[in-house]
């Protein structure tokens, strides 16, 4: 296999095992503030305000991944 | 299919400098956005605004309470920056979808140009609020032994910023290019419609973002 075939490899490897760990952490996130909100709904404004910063601050890390997979497939310092 | 969505595409040679797409577009929009507000605050009365003038007061008084809710002080220090940052990011990430137009935010250069702002303005702010020294004295805050990852926060900030909202945009528009290629002409709506969302959702946190790390930086809330 040459270069070009194992970086399509590790694009695809790096979005599928980089989108793991922030869909389940965005789940936990989403779901605390559901029971928060549920909780005491006068607070819902504080909180989705929250959420949004913290939902963006942990799908960075997805968005790395696919700024990772775009440049071994259209800008790769190797092949 | 598509092309590289980490190059852009060269429109015009303005002597020996390249002027690529979305340096027009950009100076498009802010040229559009300086001249419809100079046509919308023309006319400004206390006493029976016309329509125009209450969208308008609207707008700026949601923006002045969102910046004062989440800097936690009096937004109009603030207002200008971070309200046409909003206004400029609103507009930009919904003009992918004008039919020949490409976001210029989905370029990296964009993207990195806003970061720079937000991180330069947020120095200059916070020595300007607070000295200095003290302004300095901030970075070696628990102990000066978490001076250099302090530092080092500071950019990483900034470009995470750029890196998610170059990424969101882009990412978007390119899905929506390869399902183009690969199905018909009415297929990719649904994803134009929920790019609009995500579009104003990435120039909220955008903004939200900034608003954060000014406030940080001028210490009206913890440094994040």
């Amino acid at each position: 296999m040459d270069v070009h075939g194992i970086s399509i490899l590790g694009a695809a490897l790096a979005v599928s095992v980089g989108a793991i760990g922030p869909a389940l952490a965005e789940g936990r996130a989403v779901a605390a503030a559901m029971e928060a909100i549920a909780r005491q709904p006068e607070a819902a404004n504080t909180l989705s305000r929250t959420l949004f910063v913290g939902l963006a601050m942990i799908e960075t890390m997805a968005i790395y991944c696919l700024v990772i997979a775009l440049l071994l497939l259209f800008a790769n310092p190797f092949a | 299919m598509t092309g590289s969505p980490l190059t852009t595409p060269v429109v015009f040679l303005l002597g020996p400098v390249p002027v690529t797409l979305p340096v027009v577009v950009t100076w498009g929009l802010m040229a559009a956005m300086a001249l419809g507000s100079a046509l919308a605050a023309r006319r400004l009365r206390v006493e029976r605004p016309g329509p125009v003038q209450t969208v308008l007061e609207l707008v700026v008084e949601t923006l002045r309470r969102q910046i004062a809710e989440t800097m936690q002080t009096d937004a109009t220090p603030f207002l200008p920056l971070l309200g046409t940052l909003f206004l400029y990011l609103a507009i930009a990430n919904l003009s992918g979808l004008v039919p020949g137009l490409k976001a210029p935010t989905a370029s990296l250069e964009t993207a990195a140009a806003l970061a720079l702002v937000v991180l330069l303005s947020s120095q200059a702010l916070g020595i300007r609020r607070r000295g200095l020294w003290a302004y300095l004295k901030g970075f070696a805050h628990p102990t000066p032994l978490l001076l250099p990852l302090n530092l080092l926060s500071e950019l990483t900030r900034a470009f995470s910023l750029s890196i998610r909202l170059f990424g969101n945009v882009m990412s978007g528009e390119f899905v929506i290019a390869i399902v183009l290629s690969l199905a018909g002409l009415f297929v990719p709506v649904p994803l134009m419609a929920l790019e609009l969302l995500l579009g104003l959702v990435q120039a909220y946190i955008f903004t939200v973002l900034a608003a954060v790390f000014i406030g940080g930086a001028v210490g009206t809330i913890e440094r994040g």
